[in-house]
């Protein structure tokens, strides 16, 4: 339709240019007829072309369409009569319009009239298309009366078709080869011009108008080169009321009585209004800007409602490091800017990094204000609050009161001596009850003595394997020495007193003899020394079936016990006697790892520290009277006020603990001083001291008052920390004894030396 | 055996809490309208202190709220307001899709709204108590007030966002009671104290925000909601306590200034604007002359001397003579400086203010004015400069303010390298690290003249190099001494060779003073180790709490003084 239309524009507007198309087509005509016989060979040839000639290929192909359309208004003749006759019809009606229009614009341009023709027009050929608007063949080329059927039907006959008087079309001779082909396009101007009509197989040079018009179509122009597309437009139908009707038409009856349709519309909104449904418009302004005296009457009724309400805190308050031009200390430097980056963000001191601006116009917008904002608000109202009780407790409060330690003196303050000698750590030591001497056994395989005045080593005794441990004889009387070395226990005779003391210990010793063969059958073997060992003063050698661990004598001096620590037997304490040599296995039965034993120095009862309790045999009942609670994991050492009422325990895992039995199985006072496992305890016999030694390289000395009045606590302070000891393979001090009578202390410790503190 | 089963969980705390899950089915809102309601409500979860009990024996991550709080929840109007909403939206989205547009227009028109004056009467029950919680609300506001208008919220919450700032500040201005600013990276805070409350706020810089998008403005836009009521309450309670007309109104002196000057804006908007220029006084209820300052009667509080009074008297006065620093000053800010801020930090202490008439709107003198006395500018350099005025930067307005004096404006001339500028809210303790600056400020205000600072320093640098020849020197003598003893006692421990020999003996000299405060330092530590576990563990806290902080201060001043010798350093090289 749209071609068509252009067309009759045109040929109504420009009469010569119909002249020359009609002439044109005459041309065609001829020429088609020798087209439709080149085809054939044409389309043989087609792929080729496709290749060489793409460009003219998709330029033929839309004129062909075009011509076809173009065509068919000129070459239907049916058409052509049919448009007249309707066209006439459309004059009678358009006077009768135009004579109404002419009324109402007079002044309206010959361009609009012809508008409203094409109006016109378009309407009545709306008509006609009614009735052809599926048949197509109204479009078909009239020169050849085939129809619209493939061409390639005709391909081995020589003609194409038929003409309207039913005459063969026939082909145009084609007999140009490919290089006639490329001769006539490099010779004939108009080659590029030059299509093939399908439907007549003839060759077409487009004249220019036709050249122009695809030239045009392909640029998505109209076709008409006089058609201007920015009319202006006309307002038909406005908004001003014209004073005659647009159309002729007599008004409706409907215009004249009430609607129906709009009556129930009607009644259902006022039936809706009535019930409620719809509300009335609501003469509703901003209310949100109205404010007014809120608090005018100040209800504290409301207030006791909110006694659990906590008010959110406040932001907190920045600080230099915040400012836009910090002091030089506030700023970060690399280390910190790289640790920042490193924390996590919930970490981090400040959530952003300190920087200086040299001046205010240089600061930009902080990236994460937003940010901040939000945070807050999700605190406001997703974190629970909590009053939180700030203590306000001046440290210096917390610090016990205790007496001055200058008011508990004498206590040793300061290293005097130091004992070198040993060359392997020195497990053990004992003071003669003189104290005049001092015992030591070391790893090396030997036990010293030394006069504890000069520091002087007055005997070196090796018995061949590491001593766990010696015990001077507390007897005052006699002057011996119990040294437990793998699984036996030699009491020496170092003979380092009076002439009587020796030959009274040499008494003791010898007296058992006639005993000795009444004891037959025991565990253990007593067998006199001999030899160079004698020679030594090595007098009694007892031979324990297991590695001794401990001895220690009863205040008395006569009986001595040995621990051998085992998990699985009860034989882990023997009980010897040494002026009868009889020993006995007082348990039964194995209650833990024994660590270490004691006598009471005054009452008969025996104390056996194991792993985790001390247990307080009576001797003479054979019965346990007490077992005590440690509170730690590992009992190391354990020793016992010379009254008998106090015991005090040091565990590897750094605690001592003082028992008062008296008062409970549990610990009276524990007490955390030590870094590092603790070795080993002592009581003083005279003073009210005790000192513990500890793998810290430290021997603390503490004053622990024992009072008579039983309603009366004991008093312990620590009075001093003594260092001097070297920490070796992670050991440090193993043992610590106290001087019977001067308030000095002597500790062994893993450097193989011994040290006197006074 | 006899009695029922007591059943777990039906008694005690379990049945004081409730999952924030079932506290919405109770009041059958969407979690949306939940949030939205405990925002508005100030409802917020409770940490239980047995969360397993309560939590009916399971450990799941739960947030709790009080029962009683949700029970309170449940009469709450807006729950019902919520629930219509809910309605209108549905029949909206019904004529959407039958697209009945006049049912829509109905139906908009319509739409349920709410109001929150009761809750915030319910939360605030007294004044003072919406006073000490209007810190966020000016925060919020503020920031919104800053944001285009461009969807991320409603437009009219920005203006109204606006207009409560610039009420609030007028107030701050009329009332006179800004104590402290702060120019901080991230905004400037201010701080006033109205009504013996101390409110600080936070304004951001005037820049458009690249709105991130990990934020929900739901929420802010709720909590926006009810600050803005909140803020507009208290905005007219302030005013009215000063009996200046709200909504604010410029003075008749002011307004007939400002008539012809209808350009800047369109009418609507223009006596915001003409408000927001900070630059006339309001309009009171009152003829102003009449209440000016009633004197205040002085009454001994019991139990308390003269000499007390005396001095309470003395500080008032100076508070009032702080409140003035401004006064007779003339002030013209450039176009490059923050102009709403400085205008109202100037106001505020009485300066009188202007600005290029071409800034904004209500600029009350231009720079060929013979009697401004200080130019604000924020540049290196200025072209043409009058003799009769100071050119300053704009730091100085901001630290006169916090060190309540006029400091000398040397420091702060045009191209100088300012002064740190320091947060007036960090008050030191003794122990504390104090800025070196913050010290010169004390000195200035205890009326010190500053001393000449070269000379000191070169001094000093003197007196350095002493001491340290001297230190060294010292140094090398113990080193020796070390030396020697190290091989003493190495020969002694080989026991080889030990050479007899007797060497002059030194006289130890033997400090009492050292040796007592040794004593007592062995004393503590002693009795320390005789502290129960409980008080240990907290006096090991405290201290450690201390030593940290002496750590930071040492830290700060080790870092100063590095940087302090640096340029020094720099100093000297420039001058060779």
């Amino acid at each position: 339709m749209f071609p068509r239309a252009v067309m009759e524009g045109s040929s109504s507007e420009n009469t010569r240019s119909e002249k020359i198309e009609k002439m044109k087509k005459v041309q065609e005509k001829s020429a088609k007829k020798k087209r439709s016989k080149e085809e054939q060979e044409e389309e043989e040839q087609k792929d080729v072309e496709v290749f060489i000639f793409n460009n003219k290929v998709s330029e033929e192909e839309e004129e062909d369409g075009d011509l076809s359309d173009s065509e068919d208004s000129v070459f239907s003749g049916l058409e052509d009569s049919g448009s007249d006759s309707d066209e006439d019809d459309e004059e009678k009606e358009e006077d009768n319009d135009e004579g109404l229009k002419e009324e109402q614009k007079q002044a309206q341009q010959v361009d609009e009239e012809e508008e409203e023709e094409e109006e016109e027009e378009e309407g009545v050929t709306e008509e006609k298309e009614d009735e052809y608007k599926h048949d197509s063949s109204d479009e078909e080329d009239i020169r050849n009366t085939v129809g619209n059927i493939p061409m390639e039907w005709y391909k081995d006959f020589p003609h194409i078709g038929y003409d309207l008087d039913g005459k063969k079309i026939y082909k145009p001779i084609r007999n140009k080869d490919e290089l006639d082909d490329f001769l006539d396009k490099m010779e004939n101007p108009d080659y590029w011009r030059t299509v093939q009509d399908k439907q007549t197989g003839s060759d077409v040079v487009l004249s220019d108008e036709q050249v122009q018009l695809v030239k045009r179509l392909q640029m998505g122009q109209f076709g008409d080169v006089n058609f201007n597309e920015y009319q202006p437009q006309v307002e038909f139908f406005s908004q001003d009321v014209m004073l005659h009707p647009v159309t002729n038409r007599p008004a409706d009856k409907r215009s004249f009585i009430p609607s129906l349709l709009e009556k129930e519309k009607v009644s259902k909104l006022v039936h809706a209004i009535k019930m409620g449904w719809i509300k009335p418009r609501r003469d509703d302004q901003d209310t949100r800007g109205r404010y007014y005296d809120l608090w005018a009457s100040e209800d504290t009724s409301i207030l006791a409602k909110h006694k659990m309400h906590l008010p959110a805190p406040k932001i907190r308050l920045p600080g230099h490091h915040e400012s836009y031009n910090p002091p030089p200390e506030y700023m970060f430097t690399d280390e910190e800017r790289a640790l920042w980056e490193q924390q996590d963000p919930a970490d981090r001191k400040f959530p952003f990094v300190p920087r200086s601006f040299s001046s205010l116009r240089h600061v930009p917008a902080f990236p994460r204000f937003i940010h901040e904002r939000f945070e807050r608000c999700l605190d406001l109202y997703l974190c629970p609050r909590q009053r939180k009780m700030r203590v306000n407790v001046n440290p210096e409060d917390l610090i016990p009161k205790l007496p001055k330690p200058k008011d508990l003196q004498p206590f040793p303050t300061t290293q005097s001596l130091v004992y070198r000698g040993h060359t392997g750590l020195v497990r053990s030591i004992s003071v003669s009850p003189s104290g005049q001497w001092l015992a030591s056994g070391s790893d090396d395989g030997s036990v010293r003595f030394w006069e504890v005045c000069s520091s002087r080593c007055m005997k070196t005794i090796q018995v061949g394997g590491p001593v766990k441990s010696v015990a001077w004889n507390p007897n005052p009387s006699v002057c011996l020495l119990a040294v437990a070395l793998d699984s036996a226990v030699l009491i020496l005779s170092p003979a380092l007193a009076d002439r009587q003391v020796v030959s009274s210990s040499e008494r003791l010793l010898s007296s058992q003899q006639e005993t000795e063969l009444m004891e037959g059958a025991s565990i253990v073997t007593w067998s006199d020394a001999e030899g160079e060992e004698l020679n030594q003063g090595i007098r009694l050698k007892i031979q324990h079936p297991k590695a001794v661990q401990q001895v220690t004598w009863h205040a008395k001096g006569d009986y001595l016990a040995s621990v051998m620590p085992d998990h699985s037997s009860h034989l882990q304490v023997l009980i010897h006697q040494v002026s009868r040599r009889r020993s006995q296995n007082p348990f039964r039965k194995n209650k833990g790892l024994v660590q270490s034993v004691s006598f009471h120095p005054v009452r008969p009862y025996f104390f056996v520290a194991t792993q985790r309790s001390v247990r307080i045999y009576n001797l003479v009942k054979q019965e346990m009277t007490k077992k005590l609670q440690a509170n730690s994991k590992w009992i190391s050492s354990m020793a016992v006020h010379p009254a008998g009422d106090h015991v005090i325990c040091g565990s590897y895992d750094c605690r001592l603990s003082w028992f008062d039995l008296d008062l409970s199985t549990k610990p009276y006072k524990m007490l955390r001083h030590h870094k590092k496992a603790v070795r080993g305890v002592a009581y003083h016999r005279l003073y009210p001291l005790f000192a513990s030694a500890s793998d810290d390289g430290s021997v603390i000395v503490c004053h622990g008052t024992v009072y008579n009045d039983l309603l009366q606590n004991p008093l312990i302070v620590p009075v001093k920390v003594l260092r001097g000891h070297v920490i070796t393979h992670d050991l440090g001090v193993l043992d610590v004894t106290f001087h019977p009578t001067q308030p000095w202390v002597f500790s062994s410790g893993a450097d193989a030396t011994i040290r006197l503190f006074t | 055996m006899g009695g029922l089963q007591k059943k777990k969980f039906e008694r005690g705390s379990a049945t004081n809490y409730i999952t924030r899950n079932k506290a919405r089915k109770k009041l059958s809102l969407s979690l949306p309208d939940f949030r939205r309601l405990c925002i508005l409500k100030g409802i917020y979860p409770h940490e239980p202190k047995h969360k397993k009990k309560v939590n009916k024996g399971s450990t799941a991550a739960r947030t709790f709220y009080l029962l009683k709080d949700i029970r309170f929840l449940l009469h709450e109007p807006i729950v019902g307001k919520f629930r219509d909403y809910k309605v209108f939206v549905r029949k909206l989205k019904r004529a959407y899709g039958k697209t009945e547009w006049s049912a829509v227009e109905r139906l908009r028109e319509n739409k349920p709204t709410y109001k929150l004056d009761h809750i915030i009467k319910e939360r605030y029950p007294s004044f003072i108590d919406a006073l000490r919680d209007i810190d966020d609300a000016l925060c919020m506001c503020f920031l919104f007030s800053t944001f285009a208008r461009t969807g991320k919220c409603h437009v009219q919450t920005i203006q109204l966002c606006r207009r409560l700032t610039v009420e609030w500040m007028n107030y701050v201005i009329a009332s006179r009671s800004l104590k402290k600013v702060f120019i901080s990276i991230k905004g400037i805070y201010y701080q006033a104290e109205v009504m013996g409350q101390l409110i600080t706020w936070l304004v951001p810089y005037q820049f458009s925000h690249d709105h991130p998008t990990d934020v929900d403005y739901r929420v802010m836009a709720t909590f926006t909601e009810m600050y803005t009521t909140l803020q507009g309450f208290v905005n007219f309670r302030l005013y009215h306590s000063l009996n200046l007309i709200y909504p604010p109104k410029l003075d008749s002196k002011a307004e007939s200034q400002l008539e012809d000057e209808g350009a800047y804006a369109m009418n609507s908007e223009s006596y915001l604007e003409k408000l927001s220029a900070l630059s006339s006084s309001l309009a009171r209820v009152v003829s102003s002359a009449e209440e000016e300052e009633a004197e205040l009667d002085q009454f001994p509080v019991e139990g308390e001397d003269i000499e007390k009074m005396e001095a309470r008297e003395k500080e008032q006065q100076q508070q009032e003579v702080q409140k003035k620093i401004f006064v007779g000053l003339k002030f013209f800010l450039n176009r490059e400086s923050p102009r709403e801020s400085l205008a109202f930090v100037i106001r505020c202490f009485g300066g009188e203010v202007s600005w290029d008439k071409s800034v904004c709107i209500g600029s009350t003198y231009d720079v060929k004015d013979e009697t401004i006395t200080h130019q604000i500018v924020d540049r290196p350099s200025i072209e043409k400069q009058y003799i009769n005025r100071y050119y300053i930067q704009p730091q100085w307005v901001y630290d006169c303010v916090n060190a309540k004096i006029l400091l000398p404006v040397e420091d702060y001339f045009l191209g100088v390298t300012l002064p740190p500028h320091l947060s007036p809210f960090v008050e030191e303790k003794d122990g504390d690290y104090v800025p070196p600056e913050k010290l010169k400020i004390m000195a200035l205000q205890r009326g010190e003249k500053p001393a000449n600072d070269e000379e000191e320093e070169e001094e000093e640098e003197e007196e350095d190099d002493e001491d340290d020849e001297e230190e060294d020197n010292e140094d090398e003598e113990e080193e020796a001494e070390e030396k020697n003893l190290k091989k003493m006692e190495q020969q002694r421990s080989q026991g080889k060779s030990l050479q007899v020999k007797v060497t002059p003996g030194k006289v130890k000299v033997e400090n009492p003073e050292r040796l007592e405060q040794e004593e007592k330092a062995e004393e503590k530590r002693l009795a320390i180790m005789m502290m129960k576990k409980k008080e240990k563990y907290l006096y090991d806290k405290i201290m450690f709490g201390k030593k940290r902080k002496v750590r930071e201060a040492n830290k700060l001043a080790a870092k100063r003084k590095a940087h302090d010798d640096a340029e020094k350093s720099k100093k000297k090289k420039a001058r060779k």
